[in-house]
């Protein structure tokens, strides 16, 4: 039935946006649980570990994000459960923050200086005690800049998440226009209510990256 | 698990294929040639342009580069009839991919830019260089070198962004996955061929790329 664009699709679009806020929180607790793994793993001495890093990054970042959610997406009804997609895309997403993540935080961990470890090991810590007194502060502060940049990536590529059919932002934006008609006003207000929500994410990482440089 | 995996339907298919990538590349192509050529030209205004310039880069840069593709893609296909222009999927697609890679490239080349030091720029001065001649060996050679790895691997992460023209129905290697999905019915399957082939076509990319640096910067 087709209808007049109404104060309504806005509200209706808003409460989609609620999905890709959603999608973007549990791709950022799934992928940073991977993440911390691939950073461990590809900052470990152990070549075999580091290698099983390489791999998965280049792996996962080798193939579009959208090969990753059909994979997840099929491949996991045919082990046999009928998931819905919002599971699907977890995965998906989860797998590719992931590689993203754990290749933004290994290279903050590899950029410590070799001299931070052993004035560690000279006041008498541990090998746990370095990471975390002496290692992982300055990563974490070093890291946060791009990890914010990142998630401005996975914001805008929750969009792929509607093509499996998940409601979020860019499904709600495709079902508003085929009952109203009006593609480019919709479409518009879509792109406006991503940049809203990109934009000052982008602009606090400039502001992160730039105090860390000060810093250095 | 009492599924049995069917890769031959999806191999007798090769024709769609080979179709498939080769539309994929010949996007990438044009793309990647045109967006560099965008991404300098607004680089340089973001850098050098008067003020008005200036804000109109800038403005293009963050509005693109805070928008997802898939949207930008729909707006120009499906929204842009709607105040009277009509483009064909060709033609959309590779406007989408083309003014999208050309705001990232624009960021990536002004960082390059910036990292010439000044005083290479007052040595060119003082060997008597003309501003053309400064800005082509000094600047923009140099940056460029400097920025070839993010450069490289924002056009690698365009190939693979290619795969969201196949949501409007253009026939790149995605799109020949839905079609043999349509005549087979193996989903996975067709998509774990589909999703390696872009894995290699990724790996190639690298290889070349990596190639291509050394064939011009080889000169110290």
């Amino acid at each position: 039935m087709i209808r007049e664009l109404a104060l309504v699709d806005v509200y209706f679009l808003l409460l989609a946006l609620r999905w890709t806020i959603g999608l973007t929180l549990l791709a950022l607790l799934g992928g940073g649980a991977v993440g911390l793994f691939v950073a461990a793993f590809g900052a470990a001495r152990n070549p075999v570990l580091r290698g099983v890093a390489m791999v998965y990054v280049g792996t996962v970042q080798g193939i579009p994000l959208l090969g990753w959610l059909f994979i997840f997406y099929f491949g996991l009804s045919i082990i046999g459960y009928n998931l819905p997609p919002l599971v699907a895309a977890t995965v998906g997403f989860s797998i590719y923050a992931g590689a993203f993540l754990g290749e933004i935080w290994r290279g903050a961990l590899v950029a410590i200086p070799k001299t931070q470890w052993e004035a560690g090991l000279s006041i008498g810590l541990n090998y746990i005690e370095q990471l975390r007194h002496v290692i992982i502060p300055q990563a974490v502060r070093m890291a946060i800049a791009p990890t914010v940049g990142f998630v401005v990536q996975l914001i805008k590529n929750t969009s792929l998440a509607a093509v499996i059919g998940f409601v979020e932002l860019t499904r709600e934006g495709q079902l508003t226009t085929a009952s109203t008609f009006q593609p480019f006003s919709v479409y518009l207000l879509v792109a406006l209510m991503y940049f809203s929500l990109c934009y000052p994410l982008t602009q606090y990482s400039r502001v992160l990256e730039r105090k860390r440089r000060v810093l250095h | 698990m009492s599924y049995r995996f069917q890769f031959r339907d999806v191999f007798a298919q090769k024709e769609a294929i080979a179709d498939g990538v080769l539309v994929t590349l010949q996007l990438s192509a044009v793309t990647i040639g045109l967006g560099f050529l965008i991404g300098i030209l607004v680089a340089v205004s973001l850098v050098y342009g008067e003020r008005w310039l200036r804000s109109l880069a800038r403005v293009y840069v963050e509005v693109i580069r805070n928008t997802p593709l898939i949207v930008q893609l729909f707006l120009i296909f499906f929204g842009l009839p709607g105040i009277g222009i009509r483009l064909d999927v060709m033609t959309a697609s590779l406007l989408a991919l083309t003014i999208n890679l050309g705001a990232y490239t624009a960021e990536i080349v002004r960082a390059g830019i910036e990292s010439v030091p000044k005083s290479q720029i007052e040595a060119g001065v003082s060997l008597g260089m003309t501003q053309p001649q400064i800005f082509r060996h000094v600047v923009l050679i140099p940056a460029l070198k400097n920025v070839y790895p993010a450069l490289s691997s924002q056009f690698v992460l365009l190939m693979l962004a290619t795969s969201v023209v196949s949501q409007i129905s253009a026939a790149d290697l995605f799109h020949a996955g839905s079609i043999i999905q349509s005549r087979t019915f193996r989903d996975f399957e067709v998509y774990t061929v589909i999703s390696v082939l872009y894995l290699c076509l990724t790996l190639l990319m690298r290889g070349g790329f990596g190639l291509l640096y050394h064939l011009v910067f080889r000169r110290k």
